[in-house]
């Protein structure tokens, strides 16, 4: 990379009033034909894009966004990072996600702040404590780190907590993983975008997908917004609006489309260095280096397109929040906000081919796409220069809704989904 | 919060709805071999509609169930109706 970012460059910038960092990445007219064209600029689409010039020598390939790189869910999440799964085939996904991440800031020449603080999952009773337990043991036959952890270690690690006797969800422990964390959820976009661009893709924004261009039943590219762009292989990677592309494409996904919010409130001291998490009280926080406290919670309860939150959850999370931790109570809020979300059946993604010859699919993460980013970019690249699946992406074929063989991870992130 | 109209009991708030599924769907008639294929459309495919959607509701307070159709994006409600049809004298 010419352009290489490292603290000698950051010096010398300061010198020159940082003139010359020149941009990061172009902004290409689309050609009229390319090799592999990714629909969707989001984390996923722009890891795949990496992933298929990096490991696989395709470079003729384009990624289109009908908004602007990194605005979607990519740029709407609470910037969680885990593998805490109990299944093996999801612990060997998500945890392959998280070995990505630990090198990203290197591979990429890109700080993308991955901080391994910790993810804590409280239980609030002897028998949660027990599920802890199974959990924890499977996570650890799975090669995936787990720490099963008492009250006085909660206290340790988040002292911020309600350890209250009377409590509304006393706190029993929970399940630690030590390296799961947040990262920057934009520097994750912007990162892999810089990276792809200079290995030769091209990143194409503000592109809307009309339509697929498809001849004697193969797909050979698509109409958008900026005229027809052929390409040898199509991959969608568009989250909540996997639907949409699929009734242009004329195949069927598993998929229904909900709302997921998140707030962020103001600046704070720091009060917590750890991500923790209450199923039981239905919400989650961490906090920014800004020391904003970055708060979730579970998808509203009507599927929807509309990119903003709905008052039931609302209350849901933040009432729960406060009960989690009563010192928080008075803490405003800052901003809020809604993404839309592909949720599947067994709230486990889709990776493979689509039903149409051609249109190849990487969605259906749900409310977990973010941390997968990295393995669900390497997986579905592979999956598109090679033409079958690694051996890690072949249990989440689309495939598995007519075998019968479901990887129900409903239960992983503790929340209803 | 949003109302909705339950069409045995008027507008209520959005808190005793229960969201049951797509309308339109017939479980495969099993007198003959139903193949995976149909077995999957029938229990995974969506339609997932952005924009103007038709769904099966039920209001959990009265138990009915009936057919809602909205708007996906702008949750707004622009028809409910019973599903149970008129018994004619």
């Amino acid at each position: 990379m010419a352009n290489t970012y490292s603290a000698l460059r950051l010096l010398r910038e300061a010198m020159r009033g940082h003139k010359g960092w020149g941009q990061a990445w172009r902004s290409p007219k689309p050609k009229s034909e390319y090799d592999v064209l990714i629909i969707g600029a989001g984390g996923h689409g722009l890891a795949t894009a990496y992933y298929l010039a990096k490991k696989h020598g395709v470079t003729r390939v384009a990624v289109i966004e009908k908004g602007w790189l990194g605005g979607g869910n990519t740029g709407r999440n609470t910037t969680a990072i885990r593998s805490n799964y109990y299944y093996p085939e999801s612990a060997a996904l998500y945890d392959f996600s998280v070995r990505l991440y630990e090198g990203l800031s290197r591979e990429l020449n890109y700080n993308v702040m991955f901080s391994q603080r910790g993810m804590l999952v409280l239980s609030h009773s002897e028998p949660e404590m027990e599920l802890a337990a199974r959990t924890v043991n499977a996570m650890l036959i799975n090669g995936t780190d787990a720490e099963l952890v008492g009250p006085e270690r909660v206290r340790e690690l988040a002292p911020i907590l309600n350890f209250r006797p009377d409590a509304r969800f006393p706190i029993h422990g929970g399940v630690f993983q030590a390296r799961g964390g947040t990262g920057r959820h934009d520097a994750v976009a912007w990162g892999y975008a810089r990276a792809a661009d200079a290995l030769g893709v091209d990143i194409i924004q503000q592109c809307e997908v009309t339509n697929f261009l498809i001849e004697g039943g193969v797909c050979k590219g698509v109409e958008t917004t900026h005229g027809t762009i052929r390409a040898g292989k199509v991959g969608a990677a568009v989250a909540g609006h996997s639907s949409v592309l699929a009734k242009l494409g004329g195949y069927k996904v598993p998929i229904h489309s909900y709302a997921l919010q998140a707030f962020v409130s103001e600046p704070l001291k720091p009060v917590i260095d750890t991500v923790a998490f209450s199923p039981a009280y239905g919400a989650y926080f961490s906090q920014s280096d800004k020391g904003g406290l970055v708060i979730g919670g579970g998808l509203d309860r009507v599927p929807s397109y509309g990119q903003r939150g709905n008052l039931p959850m609302q209350e849901n999370v933040i009432g729960g929040l406060v009960e989690f931790a009563p010192a928080l109570a008075k803490v405003k809020l800052l901003r809020h906000w809604g993404g839309i979300v592909d949720v599947t059946p067994d709230s486990s993604p889709l990776i493979g081919p689509s039903g149409v010859d051609g249109i190849y699919l990487n969605c259906g993460w749900g409310t977990g796409g973010f941390k997968a980013i990295p393995a669900g970019g390497y997986l579905f690249a592979h999956l598109l220069a090679t033409g079958s699946h690694h051996e890690i992406s072949r249990p989440f074929d689309p495939d598995r809704f007519r075998t019968g063989f479901l990887i129900d991870e409903g239960a992983a992130s503790g929340i209803a989904h | 919060m949003q109302r909705f109209p339950c069409p045995f009991c008027g507008l209520r708030d959005e808190r005793e709805f229960h969201y049951a599924g797509e309308l339109g769907k017939t479980r495969p008639a099993t007198f003959t071999k139903v193949s995976d294929k149909e077995w999957r459309d029938y229990l995974y495919a969506y339609r997932n509609e952005k924009g103007a959607a038709e769904e099966v509701w039920v209001h959990l307070t009265c138990r009915e169930m009936f057919v809602m159709c909205r708007d996906t994006v702008t949750m707004e409600v622009i028809e409910t109706r019973a599903l149970r049809k008129e018994v004619s004298s």
